[in-house]
């Protein structure tokens, strides 16, 4: 095996869920603020998959779900994927809107800036807590969205991944609001090289 | 109702009537579908990327429109489908955000269908109908029994190939 990710020790994914436990606490502060509800997390999961198992992390490639995706540069240019199910999407529209729940069916352009106005403030968050535990200056893209299938959406991410190899390092925390059973899911994959980027910036290269 | 055989991504299977061959969720992969109509065996490939060439890592040859191809034809002709008849279809290439400064990396449907066009007309085999590009997901089913290639979409409706 060639791949790097393969060769990674029990510390440095320690360390890489740890970043992800910090980054992920800053963002869903953030969405609490934004939605005055209080905020699941899960502990972040560090995982290396194989490239055909990371759309089974949100259903199957063929569920449908709502995507807000953003590139990230700076010294560790990485993928920002917040991904919702269809109807979480349509919850938080409605929350975000001040409409009454259920009353989301299709998105309108309001409705989608609103979607990725969220994506923006998730990747901010999440990245101000990754460049003060690095020292990397990161800064994310404009946000795009795409409301699909599962499988079609992660492609997008997983055909880069798979110039290099057959698994992906996938940093990923699941968010459920308290009541209304808005989930979504926070995927960050740094980009092939990156990753070592990374792990010298925290300390851990070896 | 006929066995359903499921094609991840950067994968190919092969089959013979009675059987469907599907593959769920493509963005900006593209499935490929061989199939001859007499001996009614055919084969649905996913691929992820254009060229194997290209790639640092090129373990998985299935991941590849260059390398995928040429091993799933020699697979339906084992099972055998004569090659002078197996005719292709295919569907996906999407891209699927659009950004305004879109690089290469964003282009790779376009990219992959291009590539999969380039190598069918290598290996000699006709194209009969394609749906590609757009910015939505597909997914595709082979019909072993009638060489019927569906392509289902989530608001882009249904079409058979």
């Amino acid at each position: 095996m060639s791949e790097d990710i393969l060769k990674l020790s029990a510390l440095q994914l320690d360390a890489l869920r740890e970043i992800g436990n910090v980054g992920a606490g800053n963002s869903a502060t953030a969405l609490s603020q934004i939605i005055n509800r209080k905020i699941d997390m899960t502990v972040p999961q560090v995982a290396i998959m194989p490239l055909n198992d990371v759309p089974d992390v949100v259903g199957g490639p063929d569920a449908m779900v709502a995507g807000v995706y953003l590139r990230v540069f700076g010294p560790a240019p990485s993928s920002i994927l917040f991904l919702l199910p269809r109807d979480s999407a349509f919850y938080l529209v409605d929350m975000l809107m001040g409409r009454e729940q259920g009353n989301t069916t299709s998105l309108n352009s309001m409705d989608e800036s609103a979607l990725m106005e969220i994506g923006n403030i998730l990747a901010g968050a999440y990245l101000n807590a990754l460049s003060h535990f690095t020292n990397l200056t990161l800064l994310p893209s404009i946000p795009a969205l795409a409301m699909d299938m599962a499988g079609a959406i992660l492609s997008v991410i997983l055909s880069q991944l798979g110039q290099m190899g057959d698994h992906a390092l996938v940093i990923e925390t699941e968010f459920t609001t308290e009541f209304d059973g808005v989930k979504g899911h926070f995927f960050l994959i740094p980009d092939p090289g990156s990753l070592s980027t990374i792990l010298a910036a925290i300390g851990v290269k070896e | 109702m006929p066995d359903l055989i499921k094609v991840g991504m950067a994968d190919y299977k092969v089959g013979r009537n009675p059987a469907n061959l599907i593959s769920y969720g493509l963005g900006s992969c593209v499935g490929i579908a061989l199939y001859d109509p007499v001996t009614k065996v055919g084969g649905l490939a996913h691929i992820m990327l254009p060229d194997s060439k290209q790639a640092r890592s090129a373990e998985n040859p299935a991941k590849f429109a260059d390398t995928a191809l040429p091993l799933m034809l020699d697979d339906i002709i084992k099972l055998g489908a004569a090659k002078s008849r197996i005719i292709a279809k295919i569907a996906g290439g999407a891209q699927m955000f659009t950004f305004a400064n879109a690089t290469d990396i964003m282009r790779v449907g376009e990219r992959n269908a291009e590539a999969v066009k380039m190598v069918l007309k290598k290996l000699d085999i006709k194209m009969l109908a394609e749906d590609t590009g757009g910015n939505y997901g597909r997914t595709v089913e082979l019909k072993l029994d009638s060489g019927i290639y569906r392509v289902k979409t989530i608001d882009k409706g249904e079409k058979e190939l």
